[in-house]
């Protein structure tokens, strides 16, 4: 038989606001522990709890960037559970009445557009951490992490596939990126997801038992487990067996995932309304200000970029993913015409460098004016295309003008036909045997005599003239 | 002189005409404390030492003449579920025996910033659940009036120490009627103030949607001095928003003339002692022979006032105690296996009964199943009686009620009897959930020579309303003049 996979997200995302949610704590990630708490976020006795307007702010732009609707009155709960990571023994969080519902996110999966439903968005606390390995027989608490704000989206089970997963999640992550509310850094955990599946034959329209898959550290893992838990529930299907409503635990080590909680043993929250609170009132124009506030969203720029620049699909997704590189690229195309000669040098050595320096690309020393004053010296003939991207390399590592890089090495290229000339007489004298080939009809020669002869000028003869010299000495 | 025995605006004067220090004062309220407090038992905490020296500080900046507030170098005292910094803060609970606050409630601040004298923390039910101070992990404490019987609860420790004349007066919390209750069995007055009127930063929750602090005192007029110092809002506290702060020692008027006064017709009907129902009828009569309009009122919803209170108080309780786990601060067991044995113990240990059956109650009012039935239905019946009040508002002023049924009970008396407890609360519950202001102040003695007090309720932020009625009744009684006179040994 065949089945269909049905999975559902539930994301948690860190606001990336300068304070914490309900006090005035930094949220900056990487502080020593406990350095970053103050009565409230610890869960002293007597004091309350302030909302962060920013963090609100940040959801309701979250939610207008996913085509959520936005309450207009809403309130914050309490979710009851002990655990030493929560020091007041509840979260504030929210049940019944999220800030975003009823949203949506289209994603392009294999060249076709899926629209993911977006079940809520909700603003809630986040916890702090547990310290298993600095001493041998304790567990220390860092509170650093508790009050920070978390926003948690919940799709509808409409995804279909392990490539679906990951491709929302790259999406919601750029969208998110590109808002800026979220960092979304699934190694600092501030991006983290948990995976509801289940399968079902296909064809059918019930839904199968789903169990809830945690502790997935990074994309990988959530492709992972979702190619392992869809199979593993297969595999009991077919053998007449039946799925258990349970929580499961990724071992991204083990590639396995193991039972955490049966559903029966499901915690009862018991929810209820934030009596330290007051209920929560949004009007119309704040949320068109919040409106406003975002930017551009990577779909329709991707539309743009190959509407306005005629670029390819595959160059237009590439420039998008990220709002840097698409802020870069724009800046560029306002310095220079050619918008396909810019993207190539981006996706090329701009990005091969990035991804090699390991550095973001806000922190990439090249300024879209000296990239495009790179591009003009090509056009110009002032450097040939191959000593261009040895100039690029060392403008990359040293911030530093082309003009006085090439000025500076001597890179400049060389044009003079008299010159040439002379270089290539050369360099057929020294290869008899090429030439020898070349006119028998071994057209190959002809690319390795070329190869000598900017080995000869160390690259800086033109390309073009090289060849027109060489094929008229050939002739000869 | 008895410098212990004035009233806040009496030492006030004496002070300004230069007639008695600021030492004065405090040595002598503190002489009193060693006094009586050893049968009183109203203190959980003194701070002797730190009282003598703000005092010693107060004259010689006197003595500069700068100009100081009318609270400061008076002395009081604040009930220890009120977070005062530096000074241990115990709720009264195992749980809290050596927790110092590092910040102070927003309320004692504001005196604490006029300068006022704290002389300690007073004594309160574990949490402030209970009536009795029964459940206090320290002692009892009993009623000035007669030792034998208990001084109300929680906020007995508050209500006794001004009784008694130990402090000159208190700050404590309300929550169901804790503060009314006591002030009314010690033969003082309180008010409870509208919900969002006075900060609940720094107190320690236990029905969060109904804590308030308020003042007790020896009188309407000392009453209002405080509250208008407590009274406002504070960016801590996002309830007290839209708090609207009036000029309460000005609206102290002995006119009453013309105001509409309803008398709470379910109230008398039963369950009431005939003693506390012929001194508030009394009252009423007193009130309408000063000028009042007396009309009944019947208000059948707030029969169900102290259910629904139990409820949500409950049901927050189970919640707000949650931090008690024995990781941060507070009580920890010292043996234990793992977590959940951790939490077992600590939470088994460190708490009292009371709080126990608080938290178990909340818990069972909250789960699943239960939420609807409980909770649910009881902020049903909080909608109700707020709607209730609001139209009794609409024609009265305010609304004249006991405090509570009966007077100070003997220690003992009613432990087994849990709905008799319960009950209590029932003409308390119904400000509290409602979140109106009430204040209580005395209005007669029972065969027995204890005080009965006389609630009046009014809408939200009409405290300056509530404040000039009592100032008025007050005016033209001497209830409030006499004061506890028994021997103390």
């Amino acid at each position: 038989m065949k089945y269909e996979v049905v999975i559902g997200l539930e994301i948690h995302a860190e606001l990336s606001t300068q304070s914490k949610v309900f006090c005035g704590c930094s949220t900056k990630f990487g502080a020593a522990p406990n350095t970053q708490c103050c009565p409230i976020c610890i869960g002293m006795p007597g004091v309350l709890p302030l909302i962060n307007k920013k963090a609100l702010e940040y959801t309701i732009k979250a939610g207008l960037a996913l085509n959520c609707s936005i309450a207009r009155y809403t309130k914050m709960d309490r979710k009851n559970y002990f655990y030493p990571d929560l020091p007041r023994a509840c979260q504030i969080s929210q049940y019944d009445m999220p800030v975003c519902q009823n949203g949506y996110l289209d994603i392009v999966v294999n060249g076709s557009t899926r629209r993911i439903g977006i079940n809520r968005i909700h603003l809630e606390e986040d916890a702090g951490k547990l310290l298993h390995d600095q001493y041998a027989d304790s567990t220390l608490v860092d509170l650093n992490r508790s009050g920070v704000p978390l926003i948690e989206i919940v799709t509808e089970p409409d995804l279909r596939s392990a490539e679906e997963a990951k491709v929302f999640l790259e999406t919601l992550r750029t969208i998110l990126r590109y808002i800026d509310v979220s960092d979304c850094k699934m190694e600092e955990g501030s991006l983290r997801c948990d995976v509801n599946i289940s399968i079902r034959p296909e064809g059918q329209k019930e839904f199968g038992v789903r169990t809830e898959m945690k502790n997935l550290n990074s994309f990988r893992a959530v492709y992972r487990a979702i190619e392992y838990e869809a199979n593993r529930q297969i595999a009991i299907m077919e053998e007449g067996g039946t799925v258990l409503r349970e929580t499961r635990r990724w071992d991204e080590g083990a590639g396995k995932s193991f039972s955490m909680r049966a559903k029966e043993h499901a915690q009862d929250y018991r929810y209820f309304p934030e009596p330290d609170l007051p209920p929560i009132e949004i009007d119309d124009e704040w949320v068109e200000e919040i409106r406003r506030q975002i930017p551009e969203l990577p779909d329709q720029k991707r539309r743009r970029y190959v509407e306005e620049y005629g670029l390819p699909e595959y160059d237009a997704g590439i420039l998008t993913s990220s709002k840097d590189l698409a802020d870069y690229f724009e800046n560029c195309v306002k310095l220079y015409e050619n918008p396909k000669a810019i993207s190539n040098w981006l996706m090329g050595d701009f990005l091969r460098l990035v991804n090699e320096k390991n550095i973001e690309i806000s922190d990439v020393p090249v300024t879209a004016e000296n990239l495009v004053k790179l591009l003009k010296l090509i056009d110009s003939k002032v450097i040939s295309g191959p000593i261009a991207k040895t100039v690029f390399e060392e403008m990359f590592n040293t911030g530093k003008d082309p003009e006085a890089i090439v000025e500076e090495k001597g890179l400049k290229q060389i044009t003079d036909r008299d010159e040439l000339v002379k270089v290539i007489k050369r360099v057929l004298e020294e290869n008899p045997k090429s030439v020898e080939d070349y006119k028998k009809g071994k057209k190959k020669a002809l690319g390795f005599l070329v190869g000598q002869t900017m080995k000869a000028t160390r690259g800086k003869a033109n390309p073009q003239l090289v060849n027109e010299i060489l094929l008229e000495e050939l002739e000869k | 002189m008895e410098l212990y025995k004035l009233t806040v605006h009496e030492a006030v004067d004496l002070i300004n005409k230069k007639e008695v220090t600021y030492q004065q004062i405090v040595q002598s309220a503190l002489q009193q404390i060693h006094e009586v407090d050893k049968d009183v038992k109203a203190f959980i905490t003194l701070t002797d030492e730190r009282a003598l020296e703000d005092s010693r500080q107060l004259d010689a900046v006197k003595a500069d003449e700068e100009g100081l507030s009318v609270l400061a170098g008076i002395p009081f005292g604040v009930e220890d579920n009120i977070c005062t910094q530096g000074v241990r803060t115990t709720c009264a609970s195992k749980m809290l025996d050596n927790f110092v606050p590092p910040y102070s409630a927003t309320a004692f601040s504001r005196i604490a910033r006029q300068r006022g004298v704290l002389m300690g923390k007073l004594n309160t039910d574990e949490f402030s659940m209970g009536l009795t101070t029964e459940t206090s992990y320290f002692h009892e404490t009993r009623n000035p009036w007669d030792l034998n019987r208990i001084a109300g609860g929680a906020s007995a420790g508050a209500a006794a120490a001004v009784a008694a004349d130990e402090v000159f007066y208190a700050l404590a919390t309300d929550t169901g009627g804790s503060l009314r209750r006591a002030a009314a069995f010690c033969g003082v007055v309180g008010l409870k103030p509208t919900y969002g009127m006075v900060s609940r930063y720094g107190v320690i929750s236990s029905g969060s949607s109904m804590d308030q602090v308020g003042p007790i005192a020896k009188n309407v007029k000392d009453c209002a001095l405080v509250f208008q110092a407590i009274a406002g809002s504070d960016k801590a506290d996002p309830m007290t928003a839209t708090a609207r702060v009036a000029d309460y020692v000005g609206a102290l008027a002995d006119d009453i003339k013309g105001l509409r006064i309803g008398l709470l017709r379910e109230c008398f009907d039963k369950g009431i002692d005939k003693d506390v129902k012929e001194a508030v009828l009394n009252a009423a009569k007193t009130l309408e022979g000063l000028g009042a309009h007396v009309e009944e009122i019947s208000l059948p919803s707030v029969e169900l006032a102290p259910a629904a209170h139990c409820v949500i108080l409950s049901a927050e309780v189970s919640s707000n105690l949650g931090r008690y786990d024995g990781i941060k601060y507070g009580y920890r067991v010292e043996r234990c296996q793992d977590l959940d044995d951790l939490y077992k113990k600590t939470r088994t240990q460190g708490f009292g009964d009371e709080v126990k059956l608080r938290v178990m109650l909340g818990t069972y009012a909250l789960s699943a199943g239960n939420y609807e039935r409980y909770y649910l239905q009881a902020l049903k019946v909080r909608t109700i009686i707020k709607a209730e009040l609001e139209k009794a508002f609409e024609k009265f002023d305010a609304v004249v009620l006991p405090t509570c049924s009966t007077t100070a009970w003997k220690f003992g008396d009613k432990v087994d009897s849990a709905l008799a407890m319960f009950l209590a609360d029932k003409y308390t519950a119904p400000a509290s959930i409602a979140g109106v202001p009430a204040i209580t102040i005395p209005c007669g003695f029972d065969v027995n020579g204890l005080p009965i007090g006389m609630q009046l309720m009014g809408k939200p932020f009409s405290e300056a309303t509530l404040l000039r009625i009592a100032f008025t009744f007050e005016q033209n009684t001497d209830y409030h003049i006499k004061r506890p006179a028994i021997d103390w040994r």
